[in-house]
């Protein structure tokens, strides 16, 4: 980790939801950190907590404890200072595409001409013109997502979270939208934490893969991916890349089993 | 038979038994075509519909004439012709529409506006909805005509008081369907305007109303007919104009064709109603599309 203050700071963070008999450990303590710029993925099997570290970060869940720190100052319980890309792409169907692509800058009061017009050429260059006058049912399910993506990044904050973007994409528009994703991020120069169930999208896209374990949710193994960019499909052939998902994949089948924190190691 | 996937060779054997010997091979089956019915051409069905109509006033009145029918009690279309001719010339006619119109829109309107704003209302606060609804399911299980004559005493027999039972008739059903919109608006959705740092204002503004006018646009029809209801009601109860007085007033004296006059009437300012508003529903749902 370098000296300087990490982009995206989450320390001890843990989530108990009460219930009738006493509490359920969501998520045990966590501490994450992200430098500026870095893409980081998040995999784990269901209800390892994935979704629950996202909405605190993004604000929208009050940590049991811990706190969550952007660019070292105390974001915990604020709204509106990350990017937040749900799995639904939630596209509202009465704007065009165009509308629903300023929403965040709309929200954030920028007079909706200007946010147009800053809008305009990046879905021209990002695969959507022809699309911008048209209403999110007549888009495909690809499509959709790149318009849900362009929303979250026109939003303007350093850091995005994207919750399984491609988890409802068949395979051959998966992997083009990975190729637009590293794109755009190469683009833009924002500090991802990405979520997904598959092992394969995580290691080629990120810098570093978190694997997290159940009850509670935990992280049980950071591996840093160090293949170089920008990365070809290639890769996934690659000796490192192998060792890496093998890694994975035994980490996600042990878990099955409750085990105990692993350190990370690669 | 016997209960098996496939016949064995025995079973087969035993049917051929069982039949006659000389249906001995399996006779073949009748060659039965899909029975297709054949569309009329359009003139022939407004032909159909318009003959219907003429027999029927036809028979009527070659009925009242030969004394069939008892003309006293229910007219006859010559009679009622005359009358409407008298209603529209020296009559009250255009008075009597205009005033069952107004109190039909005006009723309509606050009716439909303020229940779907009240309905909205209730994604402000969980609480506010709770403590409220039950006050909303008791209005609405009132027959509110039942309340008629109080609200004729508290507004008086002019307009306001058959405007206020329009809208008594209209409101609950607005609000019921407005609040089942709120209900149906999915939580990512304000996941996602929060995450934006959105206000409450600006998700109420920018997704809740949105989001529900195809449920407050869905009633316009259904309101529109209720509004219509409650201003003749009213006007049945008391009142000085309107196409209710008339006919309650051509009853009470006897006068028939004048009572199937203002029925006609009545009618004709429903299907404009109706038509107008069905109209003005299609256009919203091209303008809001969900």
């Amino acid at each position: 980790m370098s000296l300087t203050v990490a982009k995206l700071h989450a320390e001890n963070v843990s989530m108990t939801f009460p219930t009738p008999s006493g509490g359920f450990a969501a998520l045990a303590p966590i501490t994450l950190s992200i430098p500026q710029g870095r893409f980081v993925s998040l995999i784990g099997p269901s209800g390892c907590g994935k979704s629950t570290i996202f909405n605190i970060i993004a604000g929208l869940l009050e940590p049991t404890s811990g706190r969550v720190l952007i660019d070292g100052v105390d974001a915990t319980g604020t709204i509106g200072r990350v990017g937040y890309m749900l799995q639904k792409d939630l596209l509202l169907p009465w704007r065009t595409v165009l509308d629903n692509v300023v929403l965040g800058m709309e929200i954030q009061s920028v007079p909706l001409r200007a946010a147009r017009e800053r809008a305009l050429p990046l879905l021209h260059r990002y695969g959507l013109s022809g699309f911008e006058y048209l209403y999110p049912s007549s888009l495909s399910g690809g499509m959709r997502q790149r318009a849900a993506l362009l929303r979250t990044l026109l939003f303007d904050t350093d850091v995005i979270l994207l919750d399984e973007p491609f988890g409802a994409l068949d395979a051959q528009t998966k992997l083009q939208m990975q190729e637009w994703l590293m794109q755009l991020w190469s683009d833009f120069g924002k500090t991802v934490l990405f979520v997904t169930h598959d092992v394969e999208e995580a290691i080629y896209l990120s810098d570093e893969v978190h694997v997290m374990g159940t009850r509670p949710g935990r992280i049980i193994a950071s591996i840093p991916v160090h293949l170089p960019r920008p990365r070809r499909r290639t890769s996934a052939l690659a000796p490192e890349f192998l060792t890496i998902k093998e890694r994975c994949l035994e980490l996600l089948d042990v878990n099955l089993a409750p085990s105990a924190p692993v350190n990370a190691a690669a | 038979m016997t209960v098996q996937d496939t016949p064995t060779l025995r079973d087969i054997a035993a049917l051929q038994q069982a039949r006659p010997a000389e249906s001995a091979k399996p006779a073949a089956r009748p060659a039965r075509r899909l029975p297709v019915q054949k569309d009329w051409p359009v003139w022939a069905l407004v032909l159909a519909q318009a003959g219907i109509l003429v027999a029927a006033i036809a028979g009527w009145e070659l009925g009242a004439r030969t004394g069939l029918v008892d003309a006293f009690f229910w007219s006859q279309p010559s009679a009622i012709f005359h009358t409407l001719t008298i209603f529209f010339t020296t009559g009250d006619a255009w008075t009597d529409i205009g005033f069952t119109f107004r109190s039909t829109i005006f009723g309509f309107l606050l009716g439909t506006t303020l229940g779907s704003l009240f309905g909205l209302s209730f994604w402000w606060s969980r609480n506010y909805a709770a403590v409220v609804q039950p006050y909303i399911i008791c209005f609405e299980s009132i027959p509110k005509l039942a309340l008629a004559p109080l609200i004729i005493l508290v507004f008086g027999i002019g307009l306001s008081s058959k405007v206020a039972i329009a809208m008594a008739l209209t409101i609950v059903v607005s609000t019921l369907t407005a609040y089942a919109g709120v209900k149906a608006l999915d939580p990512d959705g304000e996941k996602l305007f929060y995450s934006l740092g959105a206000t409450r204002m600006q998700v109420f503004r920018k997704l809740v109303v949105p989001f529900c006018l195809p449920w407050i646009i869905s009633v316009l029809r259904v309101n529109i007919g209720l509004a219509l209801t409650g201003a003749i009601v009213g006007e049945f109860i008391a009142s000085q104009h309107g196409l209710g007085r008339a006919i309650l007033y051509a009853g009470q004296t006897y006068d028939i064709a004048l009572v199937w006059v203002a029925v006609l009437v009545l009618s004709t300012l429903a299907v404009v109603m109706y038509a107008t508003v069905s109209w003005l529903e299609s256009m919203l749902r091209k303008g809001v599309r969900q």
